[in-house]
């Protein structure tokens, strides 16, 4: 489950020793954009400290490296692979090459370290048009790819538009990844809220993530943390009717009959594993079902 | 018929000081003080030797006094804070006896006993009349309360008005009433207005300060103190007043209103008060500008003695009908016991002030405090100083996990129902040494600089000369 995912300055050791505290269900260590080109090699030495000393359980542990262009991103899989990252956020991914190269080190890091392949994920960061164009491309270019992660600010950029905290300007980018994402099987997160002193405006756009079919939503702030993590939490509403259906499907099978109905709608393959999704985000969060 | 006499002097004189007698101070000024340091020059000229100086809390601006100390004019000092820059000096033993620390609440009751007499006191007031009626909240210097002088005024055999705004008789709206008055003084200046009170007090903005915050508002919430007139104290601290902020919006979401804040009061009581979550605020002790105007302008806002505050010999004290206390702790230890007086190195950098009065008082007290500060874990062994018992602490919040009192066991419930991370003290311990490692003890010297007597009079700890 990852609802929220924090991003934390590779550089800042009393961020990144506190970083099991903020309340993200995943925290991205970054080694890329926070981390000046003269501190690179003492960010990825911090991180890999943190990463092997300290208890993160119950966090999630993504490390962003530095793009294939650089000549940083090998150096920062060395430092970090053996600690089993969940995912490596690959930041500039254009291409499925681009993805197929990462994939390609990886791999011979797993052999070397002796952990099976795929053992740590990666997640393409699209923040490109080049990247959104062929966005579905790299979903599906290698079964290490867990996830699409949207980052809409190089990606404005590129596309020569202003960022704007109403984000009409992503709305295809944002559209774009849900449906590649969703169309190669994988989970798709969303790109931060900048403005870290707008409270409303965080409320809106999780809101707003959420609505388009995102998994979940990055931040660059702690205090976005509560308000995503709310939003994607599914409602006790949802979650009734997330059993509901099961309980609709158990009586279907128990009765022989091939097809049901709940509210007047038919239950499909989509709608059940829809709640069995949102079950099992309910039941890692202990939610249980409201017994009225 | 005035009481104004020309000059400190004369008051000394007229006030028949003489050597071992005990003169007092109230702290409303702060780090922007200039009487203690005007009046002890005075007393020194005089040649009067062996003095006990009783002052409700000291700070930097008070370093001269060291010279005094050192030179014989004072010889015993009773205080209720000391601050790091004059208590790293005091700690290293000038003094022929040791400090006798107080709380603000055992102070004024000592006072009032006898057990701690003043012969003279000398009360700094930003405005007075001739006849001695005077009032924190006017004037150039304006503090707001003047709470730690009612005891000195009511219970010394003299006392001595300092002020730089003198106004005429009869001022309105005084605090303190002539009848107590003997002698007023006018000097240019009685402190510097940037030292007495801030222009603001800021909620932090560090994330694992934020985190603490959080958690400890969901703890009162879930506490079940959180209803129609609950009360409520808090430091100035960033970390307690961003927990203000977060309960501040739970009892307006919630629409709860409470009967009282409690304090030293900040400008963030101050929007608690006008945003509807208290009926009133009870200040011994402004701590900013709003909170100033406030209690000057708002008749809701009502300045209280530190008799009434906490006098644990009253008949009641406010902080007896306290519910929620939140403090913060140099260092807590897994018997809850908490350090406010000394630093990582032994020497005095604080005191108990109000934090032993109101724990002893209020029905829920929280400490909040990360799990280290630098490289040194905040939750110890056996914690250098005693400053408030661990019995009258309910709840250590940190951004580690909730450790609660294992006396307080329907608490742990009730915290626990509400999903908070709650941790044994002893495993919060362990898990933040696992990344600090274990500090190595700090050398104590033989010479017992300060004494810490609790709020009953009981002995509560020693501190001795650093090494």
């Amino acid at each position: 489950m990852r609802r929220s995912m924090l991003f934390l300055p590779g550089n800042n050791p009393n961020l990144l020793i506190n970083g099991n505290c903020l309340g993200s269900d995943a925290v991205i260590f970054d080694l890329e954009d926070a981390v000046a080109p003269d501190q690179k090699d003492a960010a990825r030495i911090l991180v890999r400290n943190t990463m092997r000393y300290m208890d993160f359980r119950g966090v999630e542990m993504i490390v962003r490296i530095n793009s294939i262009d650089t000549h940083y991103w090998k150096r920062d899989l060395d430092e970090v692979m053996p600690y089993k990252p969940s995912l490596i956020l690959l930041p500039k991914t254009g291409t499925p090459a681009d993805a197929l190269a990462a994939d390609e080190y990886m791999t011979a890091l797993e052999q070397k370290l002796g952990f099976e392949k795929n053992t740590v994920g990666l997640m393409p960061l699209i923040e490109t048009a080049l990247g959104v164009e062929n966005s579905f491309a790299i979903a599906s270019a290698t079964k290490r790819i867990q996830a699409l992660f949207l980052g809409a600010e190089d990606l404005t950029a590129d596309l020569q538009c202003k960022r704007t905290k109403e984000g009409r300007e992503i709305e295809y980018a944002r559209t774009r990844l849900v449906t590649a994402a969703r169309a190669a099987g994988v989970d798709v997160y969303d790109t931060p809220f900048t403005d870290v002193n707008d409270d409303e405006g965080i409320v809106k756009d999780a809101e707003l993530a959420k609505a388009l079919g995102f998994t979940g939503k990055s931040s660059i702030s702690p205090r976005h943390v509560e308000v995503i993590n709310r939003v994607f939490t599914p409602t006790q509403k949802e979650i009734d009717y997330a059993y509901e259906v099961m309980d609709a499907i158990a009586e279907a099978k128990a009765q022989g009959k091939g097809a049901i109905a709940l509210y007047g709608k038919m239950v499909d393959a989509p709608i059940v594993a829809r709640a069995q999704r949102t079950i099992a985000t309910a039941e890692a969060l202990g939610i249980r079902r409201d017994m009225v | 018929m005035s009481k104004v006499v020309n000059s400190i002097r004369e008051a000394v004189r007229l006030a028949g000081l003489k050597d071992g007698m005990t003169v007092s101070f109230h702290h409303h000024l702060r780090n922007g003080d200039y009487v203690l340091n005007m009046v002890m020059e005075e007393i020194a000229a005089l040649g009067i030797r062996d003095l006990c100086v009783n002052a409700s809390s000291l700070f930097d601006v008070h370093l001269p006094l060291t010279e005094h100390i050192r030179n014989g004019v004072v010889t015993n000092l009773i205080s209720d804070y000391i601050s790091g820059g004059i208590g790293r000096v005091l700690s290293t033993g000038i003094l022929p006896n040791p400090i006798q620390f107080r709380t603000h609440g055992g102070r004024p009751f000592d006072i009032s006993t006898g057990k701690t007499p003043i012969d003279v006191a000398f009360i700094a007031a930003p405005t007075a009349d001739p006849m001695g009626n005077c009032s924190g909240k006017y004037g150039p210097s304006a503090c707001g309360s003047l709470g730690y002088a009612f005891a000195d005024a009511m219970y010394a055999k003299k006392v001595v008005v300092i002020t730089d705004n003198l106004v005429p008789y009869p001022m309105q709206d005084f605090s303190i009433s002539e009848n107590y008055v003997d002698y007023v003084v006018t000097v240019d200046a009685i402190g510097n207005p940037k030292g007495i009170v801030s222009g603001t007090t800021k909620i932090t903005r560090d994330p694992v300060g934020l985190v603490m915050a959080a958690n400890a508002a969901k703890v009162i919430q879930a506490s079940g103190l959180l209803k129609d007139g609950f009360s409520f104290q808090t430091g100035a601290g960033g970390a307690t007043l961003a927990a203000a902020k977060f309960l501040k919006d739970i009892m307006l979401k919630e629409g709860i209103q409470g009967s009282f804040g409690l304090g030293g009061i900040t400008g963030y009581m101050v929007d608690m008060l006008r945003s509807g979550c208290f009926r009133s605020l009870m200040d011994v002790q402004c701590f900013d500008l709003k909170a100033v105007e406030s209690i000057r302008e708002d008749p809701r806002h009502q300045e209280i003695s530190a008799l009434q505050y906490a006098s644990p010999g009253s008949k009641s004290a406010v902080v007896d009908s306290l519910d929620v206390v939140l403090l913060g702790a140099t260092e807590i230890d897994t018997d809850f016991n908490v350090n406010v007086h000394t630093d990582s190195n032994g020497y005095i950098m604080g005191g108990s002030g109000g934090h032993s009065d109101t724990s002893a008082g209020a029905k829920l007290s929280m400490i909040i405090a990360p799990m280290f500060r630098a490289r040194l874990p905040i939750v110890t062994d056996r914690v250098s100083c005693i400053s408030t018992p661990g019995r009258d602490i309910d709840v250590l919040v940190t951004q580690g996990g909730i450790a609660v009192n294992p006396k307080n066991g329907e608490l742990t419930q009730r915290l626990k129902a509400a999903g908070l991370p709650i941790v044994d003290i002893q495993e919060l311990k362990e898990k933040t040494e696992r990344l600090t490692g274990k500090p190595a003890p700090v050398p104590k010297g033989d010479q017992v600089v300060a004494q810490v007597i609790g709020r009953n009079g009981d002995l509560l700890d020693q501190i001795y000369k650093p090494l």
